[in-house]
């Protein structure tokens, strides 16, 4: 079965959706869509020097993300610059050093379109063995230091101050994205990795009550948006990793359609006696 | 003794937030922080927690000190859902009947399960020293734990406060503006102003002159000049509390402090 290019590109696409969906609840509720951004603008970088060295690609695109973020949280922690601009300007200029490393490479043929947009003939059976050992891997760890990366998450002071060592669930929490951002290269491409992230995310954000919730609904919306995109990607002959954007577009575009009975509701309201009260005193 | 800090102090953009801090909370007792504002309580309040690291001086925490805080500034974006009952387990465990005796504590059990960033402010309050209290700690730190809560859940937190360290018998470090409160209730207070200006029991506190020329020869007077009355307590929803049909002095405390207040306006 996994001999048809398609159906491993949708049992890939499918794992990558599984850890992207709660990761991205936390880089949209964290304020990290840059930081994403910057990290898999990096990924190129990575490309490059595994071409060079003749490494593993994914393997070394984990790596370069890994060394990306840790200077990041630092540079963060110094720098004087406001940390959007700092990321924007980041994020852009790792693109554009990795594509000119490239384009400098010219003993090797390089399928650049592929990189940046995604690729679903590329993906191999040892490809998809990385994506499900790794998927497993990093949700393991996601569960394991759930509890004090939320708890970070609503506050860093409050968590510190309690005992739930935020600082090592926010490096583990790091490495993760990186690691989700080396397997779902090939699927999406460098540049739409951050869309993958967080637009199933903001869709889970109206149905859900709960951080737990969201992550759910996330990757529900994210797996649905994988086989929709690369089944129109097939059809329509459109990229990859565009043509699941797209799917996940529209996804988010439903979410937030004024349909009423979708609005969460508090069924647990009490009707306030008070209140009636105050109504019938005034004139 | 579960804490204590000698001669710390905190720099930060080139200057000293606060410097040579020496304070201790014991089990059981409260300790309350004073000072205007900017003059380094919450620092302080930190420092203690071990959210801010002291640049000099020593800190002291007892060994798996177990603390709740419940800090001046919180902000719940939009994105997050996280309903009341959630946030109560943000760091610890609990079970449903914990969190709702938690909740009636501070008399918001019928928000259990709202979205905490629909909040009002000082329901938001209530919901963080909830919070605090179902922890269970040795340690409670309260910066500021009743701004914006209403004149009659003032005085009834400030007495949770007071029961829950005899019960837990658990140290409790508070900053606060009220200073009639912090008089009447606290063991110790210390009086900050980017170093310690004065510390002692409420009493010599209070008489201190440099507890004078920080808040003004007036800040305590005008003591039992007029008393309010009022026979019951409305909770949070509504209703009207039969059990709470008593006196506290805390309460006459509050309406004769706003009385004097406004008397100091006039003259
Ligand atoms: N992260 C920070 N970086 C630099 N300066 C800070 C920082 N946090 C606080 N300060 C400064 O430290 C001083 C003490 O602040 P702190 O928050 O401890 O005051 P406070 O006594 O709690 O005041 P308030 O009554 O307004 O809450 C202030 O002058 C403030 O500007
Ligand atoms: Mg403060």
């Amino acid at each position: 079965m996994l001999d048809d290019f398609f159906i491993r590109a949708i049992v890939g696409g499918i794992g990558v959706a599984v850890v992207a969906g709660p990761l991205g609840c936390f880089v949209i509720w964290r304020r990290l869509a840059y930081f994403g951004d910057t990290l898999s603008h990096s990924a190129l970088l990575g490309v490059a020097l595994a071409l060079l060295l003749e490494l593993n690609i994914t393997f070394t695109v984990f790596c370069i993300s890994v060394v990306v973020a840790m200077l990041l949280m630092l540079l963060q922690r110094r720098a004087s610059l406001s940390s959007d601009a700092l990321l924007g300007l980041l994020a852009h200029s790792a693109l554009a050093v990795g594509l000119v490393v490239l384009a400098f490479m010219t003993w090797v043929r390089v399928d650049l379109m592929g990189f940046l947009f995604g690729d679903i003939l590329a993906i191999t059976r040892a490809d998809l063995m990385m994506i499900w050992f790794g998927g497993v891997a990093v949700l393991i760890a996601l569960i394991k230091i759930w509890r004090p990366l939320f708890a970070a998450t609503v506050s860093y002071e409050l968590a510190t101050a309690e005992g739930t060592r935020p600082d090592f669930a926010n490096i583990v929490f790091t490495v993760l994205l990186a690691a989700v951002i080396a397997v779902s290269m090939k699927i999406v491409g460098v540049l739409l990795i951050t869309a993958l992230l967080i637009i199933p995310a903001a869709a889970a954000r109206r149905f859900s009550k709960s951080p737990e919730q969201m992550a759910l609904i996330a990757i529900i919306i994210g797996v649905f948006s994988v086989w929709l995109g690369l089944s129109g990607s097939l059809e329509f002959d459109t990229p990859a990793g565009p043509s699941i954007v797209v799917a996940a577009l529209s996804f988010f575009i439903l979410s937030i359609l004024p349909l009423p009975n979708l609005k969460p509701r508090n069924q647990f309201q009490k009707i306030e006696p008070a209140k009636t009260e105050l109504d019938s005193e005034t004139p | 003794m579960l804490l204590s800090l000698e001669n710390a102090g905190v720099y930060k953009s080139e200057r000293w937030l606060v410097r040579g801090i020496s304070m201790h909370v014991e089990p059981g007792e409260i300790v309350t922080l004073i000072g205007p504002n900017g003059s380094g309580k919450s620092t302080t309040a930190k420092m203690a927690l071990g959210v801010l690291k002291a640049d000099e001086g020593k800190t002291y925490r007892r060994q798996d000190l177990k603390a709740s805080y419940v800090p001046q500034k919180l902000d719940v974006n939009w994105t997050l859902p996280l309903s009341v009952s959630r946030f109560m387990r943000l760091t610890n465990k609990a079970s449903y009947s914990e969190i709702e005796t938690a909740l009636s504590s501070t008399q918001i059990l019928h928000l259990a399960q709202k979205q905490m960033s629909q909040l009002s402010g000082g329901e938001f309050q209530r919901v963080l020293l909830a919070r605090a209290i179902l922890r269970s700690p040795d340690f409670l730190v309260l910066d500021e734990p009743v701004q914006g809560v209403d004149f009659n859940g003032e005085v009834a937190l400030y007495r949770l406060i007071d029961d829950i360290r005899h019960k837990l018998n658990c140290g409790v470090l508070l900053i606060s503006h009220d200073l009639h409160v912090v008089m009447s209730t606290t063991d110790r207070v210390i009086c900050l102003n980017g170093h310690i200006c004065c510390s002692g029991t409420p009493a010599n506190v209070a008489s201190s002159n440099e507890f004078k020329s920080l808040f003004g020869e007036h800040a305590l007077s005008g003591l039992s000049l007029y008393k309010h009355r009022h026979d019951h307590e409305h909770l949070l929803d509504g209703q009207i509390d039969q059990s709470s049909k008593s006196k506290s002095n805390l309460k006459q405390n509050k309406s004769e402090k706003n009385h004097a207040l406004r008397k100091a306006k006039n003259a």
